[in-house]
């Protein structure tokens, strides 16, 4: 297990290391700086400026620089906000980001999996066709437009919830219903298509034949092997709807991390980039690794401690 | 000899985009105490849907029971509901598998798929239902039981994975042990092995054992009568001897034909032209007729009636009738060597 982890962690520093030089290289090679604004600023500011940033450095000077300031994680002050540090920005708006992303991916997770099994159970009757209604509404209405409905219906016109901002948990109940809405659908009709299958397989049989109730044979046998493919579907879920927040952010107004990650792009803050980029590619590529850890409980076959042993 | 089972006039349809389907079409045999009972058709003929019919492990829908009953130690199981048959299923007719390699819960540990029956039927604790998982393991000849009841099924090879199947089917001491094609996804070695298994545990537990089949070898070895299904009509039944020795049915005739003989190795081997009947759509006569050598008139638009060859054997076909052409049992389906059965 340990051999297994350390080889893991070997192969999210090398992921890393890539993913940082690429986004350095991408950065330099998009035109403007982070001091280009509509005001020009007279040249001999500009120049000290730069000077004091070290971007008058040759590129790879820079680059160094920027390297260890990754391996420290420590990116230094945000070009655009004086006196503010990469690190206190991400302190500051991660934990709203974090409390709305696993809402979300508790909703989507738990409805998800409860409408698809409903959908198997009744195949081709009433509830699946209805469980089936809401997952391609789901998958189909973007989460902006979702967004707006639910402002409107449950702000404007009901005003049981408030319509934007993140004070409490009442003010986060909508946003990350919106952000769930298309992993919900998403992991119903995996849920049910992966559900039938178990249910039609041979062991379910097995498991009727020797006398146990419908309910243990679904619960028991059903379930336990249909969710497997949920899981493996469970990394990109964390990557999109960590990433995916900044549209959700900004239609209800709050300070998250996405809106910060794709704010600092626009305005050329160079450390802020670096400084999400490594933030969110580490949290991504540990959440990977948590549900290949988690697969491997689920499911006896896969034996993440022993890689290529025993059959 | 007490009967245990009796099915009378036994008809299960599937509804189908394609029609109704008649895949068993008034099927009536019996199982006695202690017996094994064979059940010999090929694919398509109706031997598996009878089989979990009777522990009504049919889907229904799409399929259905259209009549006849199923008389289990004097109730009929077909009017039960799912709860009484709950109680039947795994503690008085328990049922093994075609293939080994499916028929287990990948995720599940051999020890507790055979435990929960235990905690279901007998009310074992879970320690309790652990210990006789050992017991059963020991039973049906896996070394090392104590390591082995606490892995998964995939740490099993195929011939032990059916001998777990067997301890899940054995755990409550059924009265009937269904067993569907058990030996056919296995290679040859292992299938005599598990063939020596369910005898010699059948001895020890006095279960009846109702064997489903295509391969005419296992049951010579281990049947004590046959029912021979085509179409989903019992074609010819009898005992052992009689099916192998005095078969009556052209279709017995052609399965032993087909079947490989010690004798005659450089002889290509014989097979029964034709594909058996679309049962959405069944004959009205002999459903064997379109492929029957010997088809008559007759055959085409009646179905013909069951007819006494012996006390114990019975075989629904014209030839037996007085006016048809009398006709021999054709050289290949002789079957040499000494009788099986004394």
């Amino acid at each position: 297990m340990a051999k297994y982890l350390v080889k893991r962690i070997g192969f999210i520093i090398v992921s890393l290391f890539l993913i940082i030089t690429i986004t350095f290289f991408l950065m330099q090679a998009a035109p403007g700086g982070p001091f280009a604004s509509e005001r020009a600023l007279p040249p001999a500011i500009e120049e000290q400026m730069n000077e004091a940033y070290g971007l008058n450095d040759p590129l790879h000077v820079q680059y160094f620089d920027y390297l260890l300031s990754a391996i420290t994680f420590d990116f230094g002050p945000s070009f655009k906000y004086a006196g503010q540090e990469v690190t206190d920005i991400i302190k500051r708006s991660f934990p709203y980001s974090l409390i709305l992303g696993l809402e979300a991916i508790f909703i989507a997770l738990s409805i998800g999996v409860l409408l698809g099994v409903i959908a198997a159970l009744k195949h081709n009757r009433f509830g699946d066709y209805t469980a089936m209604v809401i997952a391609v509404l789901g998958i189909s209405v973007p989460s902006f437009i979702m967004a707006t409905i639910l402002q409107y219906i449950f702000s404007i016109q009901l005003s049981v919830l408030p319509v934007a901002r993140f004070e409490s948990f009442a003010h986060s109940i909508l946003p990350a219903v919106a952000l769930a809405t298309t992993p919900l659908a998403f992991i119903a009709r995996l849920m049910r298509s992966s559900m039938l299958e178990v249910l039609n397989s041979d062991y379910i049989k097995t498991a009727k034949s020797k006398g146990l109730s419908q309910r243990v044979v679904t619960y028991k046998h059903g379930i336990r092997n249909a969710i497997l493919p949920v899981i493996s579907y469970l990394g990109p879920l964390v990557v999109s709807i960590l990433t995916g927040s900044f549209v959700i952010e900004k239609i209800f107004g709050i300070p998250g991390l996405g809106s910060e990650f794709v704010e600092s792009v626009t305005n050329r803050d160079y450390t802020i980039i670096m400084g999400t980029t490594v933030f969110f590619s580490l949290l991504l590529l540990f959440s990977i690794l948590i549900v290949d850890l988690i697969y491997g409980l689920v499911d006896p076959r896969i034996k993440v401690a022993r890689s290529g042993g025993e059959k | 000899m007490k009967k245990l089972l009796e099915v009378n006039d036994l008809s299960v349809s599937f509804d189908t985009y394609g029609g109704e389907v008649q895949a068993v079409r008034g099927v009536s045999f019996e199982l006695n105490e202690k017996e094994t009972l064979a059940i010999v058709g090929e694919s398509g003929s109706g031997k598996s849907v009878t089989a979990q019919s009777l522990m009504q492990l049919i889907p229904m829908p799409p399929g259905k029971f259209v009549g006849g009953s199923i008389m289990f130690e004097g109730e009929d199981l077909t009017g039960k509901s799912e709860k009484q048959m709950q109680r039947i299923r795994g503690k008085e007719i328990s049922m093994i598998f075609q293939d080994p390699m499916t028929s287990l819960n990948p995720t599940m540990t051999i020890g507790n798929q055979i435990g929960e029956g235990l905690i279901k039927h007998q009310n074992l604790s879970k320690k309790e239902a652990h210990n006789r998982a050992i017991e059963l393991l020991e039973l049906v000849g896996i070394p090392n039981p104590e390591a082995r009841v606490k892995q998964y099924p995939h740490q099993f090879s195929g011939g032990m994975r059916q001998r777990a199947m067997i301890a899940i089917a054995l755990a409550c001491n059924p009265k009937v042990l269904i067993a569907d094609e058990p030996t056919t996804a296995l290679d040859v070695t292992i299938q005599a092995q598990i063939m020596d298994l369910m005898r010699d545990l059948q001895d020890k537990t006095n279960t009846a054992i109702i064997l489903i089949t295509h391969d005419l070898g296992v049951v010579a070895n281990a049947a004590s009568r046959v029912v021979v299904m085509y179409g989903g009509k019992i074609v010819e039944t009898g005992k052992v001897d009689e099916i192998f020795y005095n078969p009556k049915h052209p279709y017995t005739w052609g399965l032993l034909g087909s079947m490989p003989k010690i004798e005659n190795k450089d002889e290509e081997l014989q097979s029964i032209p034709g594909s058996p009947p679309d049962l959405s759509d069944p004959p009205k006569g002999c459903p064997f007729v379109s492929r029957c050598p010997y088809a008559m008139e007759v055959c085409k638009n009646h179905m013909p009636e069951y007819t006494d060859v012996s006390n114990t054997q019975k075989t629904a076909c014209w030839l037996t009738d007085e006016r048809a052409p009398k006709v021999e049992i054709p050289k290949s389906a002789v079957v040499g060597g000494a009788k099986i059965h004394g």
